[in-house]
């Protein structure tokens, strides 16, 4: 059995991967998967660290987490199909009205 | 009978709601004629309600229409007693002939049904102030009275003169106001209830001079707004730019009699303190002197009237603070028969030349409009005191009663014997001016008898300022019994006994009406230059007399105009920069904060996913680190 804290390791990979994408990229669909990235870097160690201390919760948790992120995923697109559909770009950089 | 008083208070009030809301689809006369049934018929229902006090025996009783707040006695619930009945026949009899005299007096006016509605809401008003069961309900229609004045007042707000004359009376009104709240505070305060009841049988024994004296003095604030006395006199003349039915009715015969009811209902209060018995006598009597004097010298028909209302009331005053309740009373109704006919009749001159009311272009009318100038002469010779006419009986009873008490009040008896003879002096000259002489007045006015709905009142009026007085004589006290349940809980002052001295008092007052009358008439036959020529020897005196001391000047500059400052100063110098300065600067400060942190928001979602994630960290090694 490989050690848990691989997959530790790798889920913060991950997350880093995640998070640096979502700062660096523009485009808003690419931002949306960088999101999903750390979401899913979340539910690794939520597994790997319920399959390493033998509990079944951590894999009930990412079922949750699995329902709610697809409810999210048809939010986040939806939204940003209306924005595609607005400006004809994806750019969130463009999307700055609230500035101050 | 009793449990159905508030009938007398709603139909006037009923007339009120229905003109204020159909009156313009009513014919003219139509509108009028309803809002004078109204107050007949309440005057029709005082008649029937007041019966068993006419027989004797009964005592007051009250009725409780809806309990408002029990807790300090303020209800709305009527007090039937002899005094109150006597207040709501005079004002519903005088009040209704007045009302059908209107009817011919605003004729043509576009305003008409108007008149009538605030008319009828002044009837109510004053009704729910005389049959008040409490101080609580007095002060409503106290207030309710105020503002009807005012509305009248400004009836022809279109008119340059009428607004400020109803301004300046709603204000002087509002400094006597205070008095009477600051007075009903303290009675609150010392009885824990606002209800007659409750105070008048248990002041004797919980009152304290001191607390009496200060509840006396501050009613008399009161009464002095409203019944125009020293000082707060000055916006009675000025309230004359009301029409003429209204001087009558609310300036003469009934509202600024409600100070001298509300000093012959607080009674018992008074009863406790001297001082200010004396001091409501003073102040009446010199108000009397006061008021007199001007009257002489005005040459407008309605100001002579109105200064001689203040005068008359001044006499109320002399009574009710010599404690001659009675006497007070009944000089209060003779005197709304006699001053409401002098001004419905001044009100028949006016309509007949036209809105004219300077007496120097009048003169001659006699022959013009028979009718108003006898009925007129009949109100003359009553206020003058001339037996048997209503004036001399009710003055008499007033001056005999401050002879009989003595000392101070023998000065106050003297003050109120010279004003007999000047007050005999104006009204003679003012019906001399108007009625006889050469006709002096402008080519274009054709002068003629008023129709006979005008005319109507009159005679009803001169016969009750005739016949009024016989009620009670020295030979027969019918008013003092009708009204001595009243005022059976306190001493009551009343003339000196015996028949010698009666004649003594009645030959002096009545010689002072004679000489003031005949040297009137003497002068004011002469042609014009005689009766001019008169006049100006009286200077500076004259002149004096005529711009009525001035006084108006000398409030605007020692009170008006420094208060007028003192707002100026509030506004400009404390308001702006202070309270203003406060609100902005709170603003200011909101605003700068805002200018600073607005950067914090780029708009960028990269700026606030760095932030998020940053905090997440720290938060995330303090986890680590700090536990």
């Amino acid at each position: 059995m490989v050690d848990p804290g691989w997959y530790m390791a790798l889920a913060g990979a991950l997350f880093l991967i995640g998070a640096l994408g979502l700062l660096i990229r523009r485009n808003a669909l690419v931002m949306f998967m960088c999101i999903e990235l750390m979401l899913n870097a979340v539910n690794l160690t939520l597994i790997s660290a319920g399959r390493a201390l033998n509990d079944i919760n951590g894999q009930v948790a990412v079922f949750f987490i699995l329902v709610v992120a697809a409810a999210e995923v048809v939010v986040g697109l939806a939204i940003i199909v209306a924005i595609f559909r607005l400006r004809a770009s994806a750019s969130v950089d463009e999307l700055s009205e609230l500035k101050g | 009978m009793v449990e159905f008083l508030w009938i007398i208070i709603a139909l006037p009030l009923a007339g009120a709601v229905f003109l204020h809301f159909f009156g313009r689809y009513l014919r003219e006369p139509l509108s009028g004629w309803l809002a004078s049934a109204a107050v007949g018929g309440s005057f029709a229902f005082a008649v029937a309600a007041a019966m068993p006090f006419l027989q004797g025996g009964e005592h007051a009783e009250t009725l409780l229409l809806w309990e408002w707040m029990p807790a300090i006695g303020a209800n709305l619930e009527i007090l039937w007693d002899p005094l109150s009945a006597l207040m709501v026949l005079i004002v519903t009899g005088v009040g209704f002939l007045i009302h059908v005299f209107a009817i011919g007096y605003m004729h043509g006016d576009e305003r008409f049904h108007r008149f009538f509605t605030n008319l009828n809401l002044f009837a109510a008003s004053m009704l729910t102030l005389v049959l008040a069961g409490n101080y609580a309900m007095l002060f409503l229609g106290w207030e309710l009275v105020g503002l009807c004045s005012y509305l009248l007042i400004g009836f022809w707000y279109v008119r340059a003169a009428p607004p400020p004359a109803a301004k300046k009376a709603f204000v002087v009104n509002r400094i006597g106001d205070f008095g009477l709240m600051v007075g009903l505070m303290i009675v609150f305060s010392a009885f824990g209830t606002l209800s007659y009841s409750g105070i008048f049988e248990r002041a004797g024994a919980e009152l304290t001079t001191g607390v009496a004296t200060a509840v006396g003095l501050l009613f008399l604030l009161g009464a002095a707004g409203k019944s125009a006395q020293i000082p707060l006199y000055v916006w009675l003349p000025d309230a004359m730019e009301g029409p003429t039915p209204v001087s009558a009715l609310i300036h003469a015969a009934t509202m600024v009699t409600a100070g001298v009811y509300l000093i012959a209902r607080s009674a018992a209060i008074y009863e406790l303190s001297t001082v200010a018995q004396i001091t409501v006598a003073t102040v009446g009597a010199l108000t009397a002197l006061w008021a007199a004097s001007i009257a002489l010298a005005q040459r407008d028909i309605k100001k002579v009237l109105a200064y001689s209302t203040v005068s008359q009331l001044g006499y109320m005053f002399l009574a009710v603070g010599t404690t001659a309740y009675v006497a007070g009373i009944f000089h209060l109704m003779t005197h709304a028969f006699f001053k409401a006919l002098l001004f419905l009749g001044a009100g028949s001159v006016i309509h007949a030349m036209s809105d004219e009311q300077d007496m120097h272009k009048m003169g001659g009318l006699l022959k013009k409009m028979p009718v108003t100038g006898w009925t007129m002469a009949i109100a003359t010779l009553a206020i003058a005191g001339i037996p048997p006419l209503a004036g001399f009986w009710s003055k008499d009873e007033i001056l005999g009663s401050a002879f009989a008490r003595g000392g101070w009040f023998s000065a106050l008896w003297v003050i109120g014997l010279v004003t007999a003879l000047l007050t005999a002096f104006y009204m003679t000259r003012q019906w001399v001016m108007v009625f006889l002489g050469e006709p002096r007045w402008d080519e274009d006015k054709h002068p003629h008898e008023s129709p006979a709905v005008m005319t109507f009142p009159l005679v009803v009026l001169a016969v009750l300022s005739v016949v009024g007085g016989l009620i009670n004589t020295p030979f027969r006290l019918t008013l003092e019994h009708f009204l001595e349940p009243a005022f059976e809980m306190v001493s009551m002052q009343r003339p000196p006994e015996g028949w010698a001295m009666f004649a003594l008092l009645a030959g002096l007052s009545v010689l002072a009406g004679l000489a003031g009358a005949a040297a009137a008439f003497l002068t004011y036959r002469q042609p014009e230059q005689g009766w001019r020529g008169f006049e100006t020897g009286f200077e500076p005196l004259w002149g004096t007399w005529e711009g009525a001391y001035h006084v108006d000047d000398i409030y605007g500059r020692v009170i008006v105009a420094p208060g007028r400052k003192a707002a100026e100063a509030a506004a400009f110098a404390v308001d702006l920069p202070v309270i203003d300065g406060a609100v902005n600067g709170v603003a200011r400060v909101v605003r700068g904060v805002g200018d600073w942190a607005r950067p914090l928001q780029t708009g960028f979602v990269r700026n606030y996913g760095a932030l998020l994630l940053a905090g997440t960290v720290t938060v995330v090694i303090w986890l680590v680190v700090g536990s």
